[in-house]
C-alpha cells in the first residue's frame, strides 16, 4: 500500500482543522520526532496560545487547589489554578506522550470528557509499534498523524485564513458511517470525530455545505489512522445486509440518506482512506497485533516508590502526586524550630500554634514489589515441531492460567526458518496470548542465536521498565540457522553461544528446558553458557512441566 | 455540558437493562460492563444518572445525608434544611491515589490549626448515586479491592492517619473495561451484580442515526432534550414503579428451583450467582410491572447475572453467553 502522498500537508491540515473547531476534534497525535514536527507545530504556534504540558506535572497543579508551600508561609489558605483551567481555548502540547503515566492521562481523559476548554496536541516520539500514547487519549482526539517517515519539508506554506461556523453535516453520515464499518472501527468517537472533521474542513473552506472533498478529507484524517483491518475487495454495493435495524432510526434514514449516496460515491472516500492508512497500522493488521502502548508509570515502577508498598521511613519532599505526608516525622522536623518561628513571626499578623514550613514536611518512602514478566522463547522450528511443539505448547498454556490468577504479564516469542519473531508483546491478556500461542505454526531451520537475542532485548527492555523478567527458553539446542539468517550449523552455533554469552552477562534470570525427544548436550550446554538452568524433560506431560518452570521461577515462588 | 437522553441512546439494550435494573433494586451490585472504547459505555451511566430525579440532602452535608439523617455523618451537619441535588455521578480517574478515593486527613487544617479534620473523598461524594470506573481492570488491584468492599458493606471506614472515620456510602459501581487489554481477577468479577457487553452498533443506520442524534443535540442541547423528554418520563415512570413494587414482590418456589438449576447447570461457582440472579429477575419483573416473578425474567437477566461467574476454561473458546444459553435452551426448552 502505498503511504500517504504527503503526511506533512495532511498533519497541517489536521492542525488546521483542529483549530477552526478545538472542542469537537479535541486533539491530535503528532508521531515521529523531526523537523516535519516541528514545522506542525510552528504552524499551531503561530495561530493559537501554546502551553506545554510537563509529563511530571502534579495533580494540584493540573487541576488547581491548595498551593501547599504558599499557604504555609503565607499562613492563609492560598488557592492555585490548575493548568487546565488556565488554558481559555489554547493548545496544550504533551511531549513525550508515549510514556505518560496512566494517572495523567486518566485526568487529561476525564477533563477531556467534560466541557474542558483546550486542544490536545500529544508528541509521540515511540519507535516500536507498541509504544504508543495511552489509548484512553488516542481515542479522544480527532487526528493520528504519523510524520515519522517524512523527509521532505518541501510543501506550499498552508494559507492560515480560517472561518467560523460549521457546515451542514448531514450528507456525510452515511459514507462515513460505511467507511468506519468497512475498515472495522468500532469507537463511535471516530465516527463522530470524522463528522467533526467533515464540517470543519467544508468551513475552513469557506462552504456552507460539506462536498465529497470534505468528506474524503475527513475519512482520510481521522478514519484511515483507526483502521484495524481492510476493507472486503470492491463490489460491494450499498444494499449490504444490515442486520437488526434498530426501530427509530428506520424512517428518515431512507430518502435523505439515498440522497447524499448518489452525491458522494463512498469508494472515492474509501480509497482516499486506503491511500492514508500508515504502513505500520498494515503491520500490525498483518500480525492481528492490536495496539499497546509501552506500560505507564513514566520509567516503570521502581523498586522504591513513594505510592505504595512496605513503608521505608520518610524522607522530606512534597504530599503530591500521590505521596503521602508522614505526619509524625513532618512534626518531628518542624518542632526543634518553634521557638525561633515563633519570635520571627511575632511582629507579623499569624501566631499559631504550631509553626509549619514547607522545609519540614516529610513523605513516606515504601517499597515496592516489582511485577513479574514471565517470556516464553519457543523453538518452533522442524526438528521441534516434530518432537514436542505440541507438548510446550499446552505448558506455555498452563503457565498462562497460572499467571492469570496471580496477574503476572508473559510474552511469547518463537523462532524458526530465518529468525525470531515477537508473538505477543508483555500482556495480561489470557486471550490475547492464548491466541498468539494457538496460531503458532512450526517448521524450518532453527535461528537459535536470533531467538536468544530477541529474548534478551524483550528482558532488558522489561528490566528497564522496572518490572523482573524472567526467560524461559523451550528448545533442543541444536542451532543450525546463524544470526543473519543463512543456513549452516557451525556459524549458526557460534552465534547461539555469543548470544547466550550475552545473555549471563545481563545477569537475566532464565531457564532452558530441553524439549529434544532423548536428552542432549546441546541444551545442557547453552544453558550452562547463559548461567540459567537446565531442565530436561524426557517425557512429561504438560501438567508437570508446568509444575518444574514454577517451581524454577524465583519471583512466582514469593508471589 | 448537557447530558445526552438516556432514551435518545441508540441500540445498547443489554447495557441500559443493566442500569435500570440497578436503580430500580441497587442491592443487586455493581454493572461490569465489558466493551471497547468510544463505544458510549460512560454516556449511558451518565445518563441514567441525570435522568434520575433530584435527591434530597441535608443542608451543606459533605456525606449527602437524608435530612431525616441530619447529624449522624462524622462532620456532624446540623441544618435541617433539605436542599435538592442531582444524583451524584463520580468518575473515578485512573490514577486516582488512596487518599483521594477513601477521603484523607485534610493536610492544610492539620498543618495550621494542629486540627485533626477529615477531608471526606470520592467515596462520599458517590453516595447515594453512581460511581464509574472506566478502565477497572488497568486499575491498581489494592484499590479495587477497597472499592468493591464498600460498595458492598455501603459504608466506608477510614482508620489511617490517626482518623478514624465511618460514613455511609451507598451507590451503584459500574466498572469498565476491554479484555483485550488485560483483565480483572475472577474473584474481583464475581463482587459485580451484573456484567454486560457493549458493542457499537455494527448496521450502518444505527451508525448514521448515532451521528444524527451527536450532531442535534451538539447544535441544540435544549431543544433536542425537549424533544426526548416524554421518552424520558416513560422511563422515570417505568424506575419509580419498579422501586415502589419490589419490595413487596416474592419469588415463587418452581422459579427459585429454576435459578439454581440453572446456576449447576452452566457451573456458575458459589452462592453470590443464584442470589443476584434472583435479585435481577425481581427488579426485572418490577420494572416490567408483573404481578409475580416468573421464568422468563429469570431468563431474560441470566446472562446478565452469570456472565462472568463462570468457571474460565483456557481451552475452550466457547464464549460464556453461548454457554448460558445453551443451558437455557436445554433446562426450559
Amino acid at each position: 500500500m502505498t503511504h500517504p502522498a504527503n503526511p506533512l500537508a495532511d498533519a497541517l491540515l489536521a492542525a488546521k482543522l483542529l483549530l477552526a473547531a478545538p472542542t469537537r476534534l479535541r486533539g491530535m497525535v503528532l508521531r515521529g520526532s523531526g523537523p516535519a514536527r516541528d514545522v506542525v507545530l510552528d504552524y499551531l504556534r503561530q495561530h493559537a496560545t501554546t502551553r506545554r504540558l510537563p509529563p511530571h506535572i502534579d495533580e494540584a497543579r493540573l487541576l488547581g487547589g491548595v498551593d501547599i508551600a504558599a499557604s504555609l508561609t503565607a499562613g492563609k489558605p492560598v488557592m492555585q489554578s490548575g493548568l487546565l483551567a488556565e488554558m481559555a481555548g489554547g493548545v496544550l502540547i504533551a511531549p513525550m506522550a508515549e510514556r505518560m503515566g496512566d494517572a495523567l492521562a486518566g485526568r487529561l481523559a476525564q477533563a477531556m470528557d467534560g466541557a474542558a476548554d483546550f486542544a490536545l496536541v500529544l508528541l509521540d516520539d515511540g519507535v516500536e509499534a507498541d509504544e504508543r500514547p495511552p489509548a484512553a487519549l488516542m481515542d479522544r482526539v480527532a487526528f493520528h498523524c504519523d510524520l515519522s517517515g517524512v523527509t521532505s519539508l518541501d510543501i506550499a506554506p498552508a494559507d492560515t485564513t480560517l472561518f467560523a461556523g460549521a457546515g451542514a453535516a448531514e450528507d456525510c453520515l452515511l459514507p462515513l458511517a460505511n467507511v468506519a464499518t468497512a475498515l472495522g472501527i468500532d469507537s463511535v468517537r471516530a465516527l463522530l470525530f470524522a463528522q467533526s472533521a467533515a464540517a470543519a474542513h467544508a468551513a475552513v473552506a469557506g462552504r456552507e455545505d460539506v462536498v465529497q472533498d470534505d468528506v474524503a478529507a475527513a475519512a482520510r484524517l481521522v478514519l484511515a489512522p483507526r483502521a484495524t483491518r481492510l476493507p472486503p475487495p470492491p463490489a460491494q454495493d450499498e444494499g449490504e445486509e444490515a442486520p437488526p435495524p434498530p426501530p427509530e432510526s428506520g424512517e428518515d434514514a431512507g430518502d435523505t440518506d439515498r440522497d447524499a449516496l448518489s452525491e458522494i460515491p463512498e469508494d472515492v472516500i474509501l480509497e482516499a482512506a486506503l491511500a492514508a492508512i500508515p504502513p505500520d497500522v498494515l503491520e500490525m493488521i498483518a500480525g492481528n497485533a492490536k495496539q499497546r502502548r509501552a506500560s505507564g508509570g513514566g520509567s516503570g515502577k521502581r523498586t522504591k516508590s513513594k505510592l505504595r508498598g512496605k513503608l521505608l521511613g520518610a524522607r522530606p519532599g512534597m504530599p503530591r502526586d500521590g505521596a503521602r505526608l508522614a505526619l509524625i516525622d513532618t512534626l518531628r522536623a518542624a518542632v526543634p524550630f518553634q521557638e525561633l518561628r515563633r519570635r520571627e513571626r511575632r511582629n507579623g499578623t499569624g501566631f499559631t500554634a504550631l509553626q509549619v514550613r514547607k522545609e519540614d514536611l516529610r513523605i513516606h518512602r515504601f517499597e515496592e514489589r516489582a511485577a513479574s514478566v514471565t517470556v516464553f522463547c519457543v523453538d518452533a522450528s522442524g526438528s521441534a515441531a516434530a518432537a514436542r511443539l505440541a507438548e510446550a505448547k499446552g505448558a506455555v498454556e498452563l503457565i498462562l492460567a497460572q499467571a492469570y490468577v496471580k496477574r503476572s504479564e508473559v510474552a511469547l516469542i518463537a523462532f524458526r526458518k530465518e529468525g525470531a519473531e515477537l508473538l505477543l508483546p508483555p500482556t495480561r491478556s489470557l486471550t490475547r496470548a492464548r491466541r498468539a500461542l494457538a496460531g503458532l505454526p512450526g517448521g524450518g531451520g532453527t535461528p537459535l542465536a536470533s531467538g536468544l537475542a530477541l529474548a534478551r532485548e524483550l528482558g532488558a527492555t522489561i528490566a528497564s521498565r522496572g518490572n523482573t523478567p524472567f526467560l524461559v527458553f523451550l528448545t533442543d539446542g541444536s542451532a543450525n540457522i546463524a544470526a543473519d539468517g543463512t543456513p549452516g550449523r557451525k556459524q549458526a552455533g557460534e552465534d547461539a553461544e555469543a548470544a547466550a554469552k550475552a545473555i549471563a552477562s545481563s545477569r537475566l534470570d532464565a531457564v532452558v528446558i530441553d524439549i529434544s525427544p532423548r536428552p542432549r548436550p546441546d541444551a545442557r550446554k547453552l544453558a550452562e553458557t547463559m548461567r540459567a538452568r537446565y531442565l530436561p524433560l524426557p517425557v512429561a506431560d504438560a501438567q508437570s512441566l508446568s509444575k518444574v518452570i514454577m517451581a524454577a521461577q524465583p519471583e512466582s515462588a514469593a508471589a | 455540558m448537557s447530558r445526552f437522553p438516556f432514551s435518545a441512546i441508540v441500540g445498547q439494550d443489554e447495557m441500559k437493562l443493566a442500569l435500570l435494573i440497578a436503580a430500580v433494586d441497587p442491592a443487586v451490585g455493581g454493572v461490569m460492563v465489558f466493551g471497547d472504547r468510544g463505544t458510549g459505555k460512560s454516556t449511558a451511566a451518565r445518563a441514567l444518572a441525570a435522568l434520575l430525579p433530584p435527591i434530597p440532602i441535608a443542608d451543606g452535608c459533605r456525606y449527602g445525608c437524608t435530612p431525616d439523617q441530619a447529624g449522624t455523618c462524622p462532620d456532624p451537619c446540623t441544618s435541617t434544611r433539605a436542599r435538592k441535588s442531582p444524583v451524584p455521578f463520580v468518575d473515578l480517574p485512573l490514577g486516582a491515589t488512596e487518599d483521594r478515593v477513601l477521603g484523607a486527613l485534610d493536610l492544610e487544617k492539620a498543618l495550621r490549626s494542629g486540627e485533626k479534620a477529615f477531608e471526606p473523598g470520592l467515596l462520599a461524594k458517590a453516595h447515594r448515586g453512581f460511581l464509574y470506573i472506566d478502565e477497572i481492570n488497568l486499575l491498581e488491584d489494592h484499590l479495587v479491592d477497597l472499592l468493591l468492599d464498600v460498595a458492598a458493606s455501603g459504608e466506608n471506614v477510614v482508620e489511617r492517619e490517626g482518623l478514624s472515620i465511618r460514613h455511609r456510602a451507598r451507590f451503584v459501581l459500574i466498572g469498565s473495561g476491554n479484555p483485550e487489554e488485560g483483565e480483572l481477577r475472577p474473584q474481583l468479577l464475581d463482587r459485580f451484580g451484573l456484567s454486560v457487553e457493549v458493542r457499537t452498533p455494527k448496521d450502518i443506520p444505527s451508525r448514521v442515526e448515532i451521528m444524527r442524534r451527536c450532531a442535534a443535540q451538539e447544535a441544540d442541547a435544549t431543544a433536542f432534550a425537549a424533544e426526548w423528554a416524554e421518552e424520558e418520563g416513560k422511563i422515570l415512570k417505568q424506575i419509580a414503579r419498579g422501586q415502589k413494587k419490589v419490595a413487596s414482590l416474592t419469588v415463587p418456589d418452581d422459579v427459585l428451583t429454576d435459578a439454581a438449576e440453572l446456576c449447576a447447570a452452566v457451573g456458575a461457582d458459589g452462592l453470590r450467582g443464584e442470589l443476584t440472579l434472583m435479585r435481577a429477575a425481581k427488579a426485572l419483573a418490577a420494572l416490567r410491572g408483573a404481578k409475580a416473578v416468573r421464568r422468563e425474567h429469570l431468563v431474560d437477566v441470566a446472562p446478565l447475572a452469570l456472565r462472568h461467574r463462570l468457571r474460565r476454561d483456557v481451552l475452550d473458546e466457547t464464549g460464556s453467553t453461548v454457554r448460558i444459553e445453551r443451558a437455557i435452551a436445554e433446562l426450559f426448552g
